[in-house]
């Protein structure tokens, strides 16, 4: 409205301010300072969240391609391998350059990672790494029958297949794992055998999973935001309440509860037990597996569905329904075709929040997930502090960021990050 | 990453809030696997040692795994002086070159002049580690839960039609499949030839397929005893040390089958680029003298890793209970004994694991 | 609302099956969090009533878990109490430790992310700011990002620049954590501000950080403040962060539970859940009347 004015204004003629400058000018600089005033107040936050948090994931996900650790130890068989046509076993020259690198690798004490990097892409190499390097020092030309003759795997051209694959610092190795793909000897992307795919089962599970609390939280949520909105504000803020604290209740008071409530031993099989409906022996396990994820993660998450359809049906007027019946609509009918459809932006919005939430879900299936209740997210942990390998922890987040990316574009079209609303 | 960035950005950061980290003077940061483990150790070691030195010690917990000793090392931020890791982190972590090599010339002889290297059991002492306990996985059972028939062997852990009940199992490949192995019939002696081929790996699978849905499933030492104790499980596969604790200090009607135990070792490190490292080395050579291993096991039924020390171990501190049947190493329960071999586990951990890990999901 | 004059007999019927769903629903949602306040005063160290709980005996009840959170890891906790008792939980007792780390990490981050995030939402509320969308997008990601990747990605890089294992650290990764709520409540606040007031104050004279003062910052207050009570419980909660980015040092309570569930399950955990519980209910308290009372300072009356 206002810059309509303003153009209006200046195409009919210079107009001009009573210091003498054109009103044109005068406003473009009024709009620039106002600009960058409106930047400047933002852009400390914006540097802080770019420092401290954007960047340390970029470089977090810089790590899924990038594994230098192979050929920070083997930078000269890494040169030379390079003209290797993967036919037989390489040259003398390969196997010289590998036993000088294997010499140093052990002094600088890199072998170690180098095995371990090496042992991701071909299982059971490590202890031939670190042991070889051992009795690296001692070896003598020619070094092609010398190290055979230390260990016969090395006569193995799937080893050498490895190395080679290894002598570029990136990969896309630990994207392929994470889809339960690898490289075959002759670098075919081929996928693992059954028994160690587990990555796509997994992803599929933690969609599955939450979906199903998404679902949950809409069969639940629905009644009650339904009833909040037609209660008269008294009564409704007072049952608000109830929503409200669990949101605001730590997230493990509230895992420590339904452990408290779940368990074996706990209060829901100590009540069905003793009205009979069970007996002593025969108690229902119903946490550490994936029914207790999904009960204790629709509990937790149930209010983020809860206040978006509110808000939304706070919104429709009650004389729609009135209008609808009075026009001989049923109850039903007025429901389905009138009601129903006016709160389906709150069902998305909702849906689209939970969805987000629970597919990056970490410390309730670690808690009470137990065998067939855990995520991608535990996996993801696992392979930062247990097994240390951090190039496919990398990818896999970046798989799941990838897809709560997408989520929250979706999220984003249905309600606009500015309309989201807490408490 | 640009290091004059680097800096400028933590020195900003540090700045701008305040607070840094400080460094001790004449003080020691030891780092343990917490609960009745550590209190052994603060009595035993770490107390005489203060008494001895004047050397304060700040003893911390962690959860054990090298994720944070990594951490530190490569960002050249060591806040630990001594860590107690298990015997395959202590191997890989000195592959990785983020421990410092400990000289074992250090180390004290026996009381009777025999070298260290010689008194120590064998692995105890390597490049960048030294032993000071020996510790095993065995199975406990509940006694009230079976009256007359009591469990005897590791086939029985597995038997669920003679002895029911929920099994409690660490989450986790090892030391599962060799337990599996064992109950299946495999020697000891054969455990880890059998595991390096597929077929030992299927066989291994195909047993614990028996027991898959009557396990809960454990991740930290101190559920296994809460398990038996809350009744969720009959039988679990436990670390030696809590079981006892269970038994000796609460009195819980818990009783150990050391048959087809797996033994392994606990050993100290020092991450690289330790702030007090010369204290850690003579805290090493301290603790791990004779007299000291033996002390530990009055507070924890963990074996000493110094053969010296057996003779010497005594009565658990209530005054009461002899020590000696209970420790892993006693002759009576090694007879069916496995010990952790590292090397197979570094190489073929990752893909157990995934294996493993797509098995329970099934 | 009422059952109407109208209604029939399926729909009396439906009308109150449909209150009952509502209760079992409102059950589902509140009795998780109140079950574990009676649990707590439980005399056994169990998760669930005991028999003597039930048939109301005084024996069955003990504080014993609300001292176990005082004595825990004391010097010497058999003491009697006094002076040295106090002195020797408040340094050396582990949760006592832990709630002076999460109330000092929580309040410095308070203070970081409101001022920040106010600021910044200042500047958003302005239609003349470029790349808006895209900007906006960049402040909230620290929402929407799952943790563990958060935490994985602080985890690399704090160790990089040496703040891992440190307060910086964890004060660092709370303060971008809890930023967007601030941003959002803050923004939500401007959206139904009357812009018209900036200017008629700064016509009547006042130089802009009058006006800021005077005139913007009472009226956005309320919002101020419950974004800053979000960013505090987001850092008072957070676990997922610390546990990758504190060492024993910087333990949180969260941390500490985190703990003790996984490893020594004692009903200490449900003493210090239910305080966890009081302490939300005030902070509920608190932003509901906020909330009302920014509703009447702009006059916006409940329909």
């Amino acid at each position: 409205m206002v810059d309509a004015t303003i153009n209006n204004g200046n195409k009919s003629d210079g107009l001009l301010t009573d210091d003498g400058q054109s009103l044109k000018a005068k406003l473009a600089l009024a709009t620039r300072r106002n600009k960058t005033k409106a930047f400047l107040l933002v852009a400390p936050l914006l540097f802080f969240i770019v420092i401290t948090f954007v960047w340390p994931i970029g470089v977090m996900l810089y790590r899924s391609v990038n594994s230098p650790q192979f050929t920070n130890a083997f930078s000269s068989t890494a040169v030379v391998i390079k003209d290797w046509d993967g036919q037989g076993l390489p040259s003398e020259e390969v196997f010289t350059a590998f036993v000088a690198d294997m010499v140093q690798a052990r002094k600088d004490r890199t072998i170690g990672k180098a095995g371990t990097r090496i042992n991701y892409e071909l299982p059971g190499t490590r202890s031939l790494f670190t042991g070889t390097a051992r009795k690296a020092k001692k070896l003598e030309a020619p070094f092609k029958e010398s190290l055979i003759a230390v260990n016969e795997k090395w006569a193995n051209p799937e080893i050498w297949a490895a190395v080679k694959r290894l002598s570029s610092r990136y990969t896309l190795s630990f994207y392929l794992a994470s889809l339960d793909l690898k490289y075959d000897k002759s670098g075919e992307i081929v996928t693992q055998p059954e028994d160690r795919q587990i990555y796509v089962t997994l992803f599929l599970r933690t969609f599955w999973i939450s979906g199903l609390v998404m679902l949950f939280t809409i069969l639940l949520g629905y009644p009650v935001a339904y009833l909040l909105s037609v209660l008269p504000l008294r009564t409704s803020n007072l049952l608000m309440i109830m929503v409200l604290l669990p949101f605001w209740t730590s997230l493990l008071v509230r895992t420590t509860a339904w452990i408290a409530l779940l368990q074996r031993e706990g209060i829901i099989n100590d009540v069905l037990v003793f009205i009979g409906v069970i007996s002593d022996e025969n108690r229902i396990q119903m946490i550490y597996n994936q029914a207790g994820t999904i009960i204790a993660m629709t509990h937790i998450l149930l209010p983020f569905m809860v206040l978006p359809l509110f808000s939304v049906m706070k919104t429709i007027p009650p004389s729609y329904m009135r209008a609808a019946r009075s026009l001989g609509a049923t109850q039903f009918t007025a429901y389905t075709r009138v009601y129903m459809p006016l709160t389906l932006p709150g069902i998305g919005a909702g849906s689209v929040l939970v969805f987000i939430l629970s597919v990056g879900y970490y410390i309730t299936p670690a808690l009470v997930g137990g065998r067939t209740g855990t995520l991608i997210s535990n996996v993801i942990a696992g392979h930062m502090q247990q097994s240390l390998n951090w190039g496919l922890a990398a990818a896999l987040g970046a798989l799941l960021l990838a897809s709560v990316l997408v989520l929250y574009w979706f999220y984003n079209k249905i309600v606009g990050v500015d309309n989201m609303k807490f408490g | 990453m640009n290091k004059t960035l680097k800096y400028g950005i933590s020195a900003a950061v540090a700045l701008f809030v305040g607070l840094g980290g400080s460094a001790w003077a004449k003080e020691l940061t030891v780092v343990s696997w917490g609960g009745a483990y550590t209190k052994s150790q603060v009595k035993a070691y770490q107390e005489p040692y203060t008494a001895k030195t004047g050397t304060k010690i700040n003893s911390e917990d962690y959860s054990g795994g090298l994720a944070e000793v990594k951490a530190q090392v490569e960002s050249k931020n060591v806040k630990w002086d001594l860590v107690d890791v298990e015997l395959s982190d202590a191997i890989r972590g000195c592959d990785e070159g983020i421990l410092e090599p400990i000289d074992p010339s250090i180390l004290p002889p026996a009381p009777d002049g025999t070298p260290a290297e010689k008194d120590f059991i064998d692995g105890a002492i390597s490049e960048c580690a030294v032993a000071n306990i020996v510790w095993s996985t065995i199975y406990a059972y509940d006694k009230t839960k079976f009256k007359g028939n009591a469990p005897k062997t590791m086939a029985d852990f597995f038997n669920v039609k003679d002895f029911p009940g929920k099994r409690g199992m660490r989450k986790g490949p090892k030391p599962n499949l060799e337990f599996a192995l064992m109950a299946d019939g495999v020697a000891p002696g054969d455990v880890y030839k059998m595991l390096g081929t597929p077929e030992g790996v299927d066989r291994a699978f195909a047993k614990l397929d028996q027991l898959k849905d009557s396990v809960v499933w454990w991740t930290a030492g101190a559920q296994p005893p809460q398990l038996l104790a809350d009744g969720e499980v009959t039988m679990t596969t436990a670390y030696n040390g809590r079981i006892f604790g269970a038994v000796a200090s609460e009195g819980k009607p818990f009783e150990i089958v050391w048959d087809g135990q797996i033994l392994d070792l606990d050993l100290w490190v020092i991450p690289k680029g330790a702030p007090n490292k010369e204290e850690a080395l003579k805290f090493i050579a301290f603790s791990t003298d004779t007299q000291r291993l033996a002390d530990q096991a009055k507070y924890i039924s963990y074996g000493p890793a110094r053969k010296s020390s057996g003779p010497l171990v005594g009565k658990f501190q209530d005054g009461k209970i002899d020590m000696a049947p209970h420790m892993p190493t006693a002759a009576a329960n090694m007879k069916v004994s496995l010990l952790n071999d590292f090397a197979f586990w570094a190489d073929n951990q990752d893909q157990l694991n995934e294996r493993f890990t797509a098995w329970l999901a099934k | 609302m009422a059952l109407p004059p109208y209604a029939g007999p399926g729909e009396t019927l439906w009308y109150y099956s449909f209150r009952f769903i509502c209760g079992a629903i409102f059950l589902f949602l509140i009795l998780p969090v109140v079950i574990v306040v009676p649990l707590s005063f439980n005399v056994e160290p169990y998760f669930t009533f005991t028999s003597g709980m039930l048939s109301f005996d005084p024996e069955a009840f003990s504080l014993r878990w609300y001292l176990d959170i005082f004595q825990n890891g004391m010097a010497d906790p058999s003491q009697t109490f006094g002076w040295n008792w106090i002195v020797d939980s408040w340094n050396n007792a582990q949760w006592v430790h832990s709630t002076k780390n999460s109330f000092f990490i929580a309040i410095i981050v308070t203070i970081l992310a409101t001022s920040l995030g106010t600021l910044a939402a200042l500047g958003l509320s302005q239609s003349d700011l470029p790349y808006r969308g895209a900007i906006m997008g960049i402040l909230i990601s620290p929402m929407i990002v799952p943790l563990i990747i958060t935490a994985a990605g602080m985890y690399f890089f704090y160790s990089d620049v040496g703040l891992a294992q440190t307060y910086t650290g964890i004060i660092l990764a709370h303060t971008a954590l809890g930023t967007p709520f601030v941003v959002i409540t803050v923004t939500a606040t401007m959206i139904s501000f009357d812009r018209s007031l900036i200017r008629a104050g700064a016509n009547l004279g006042a130089p802009p950080p009058t006006v800021f003062f005077k005139v913007i910052m009472p009226l956005i207050l309320p919002g101020v403040i419950s974004g800053g009570l979000f960013a505090f419980i987001t850092s008072f909660d957070e676990v997922v962060a610390v546990l990758f980015l504190s060492g024993f040092e910087q333990r949180t309570i969260p941390r500490q539970m985190w703990s003790g569930i996984r490893e020594q399950i004692s009903p200490t955990i449900l003493a210090v859940a239910t305080i966890l519980v009081f302490i939300s209910i005030c902070l509920l308290t608190f932003v509901e009347i906020l909330r009302r009372r920014s509703e009447k300072l702009r006059g916006i009356t409940p329909a």
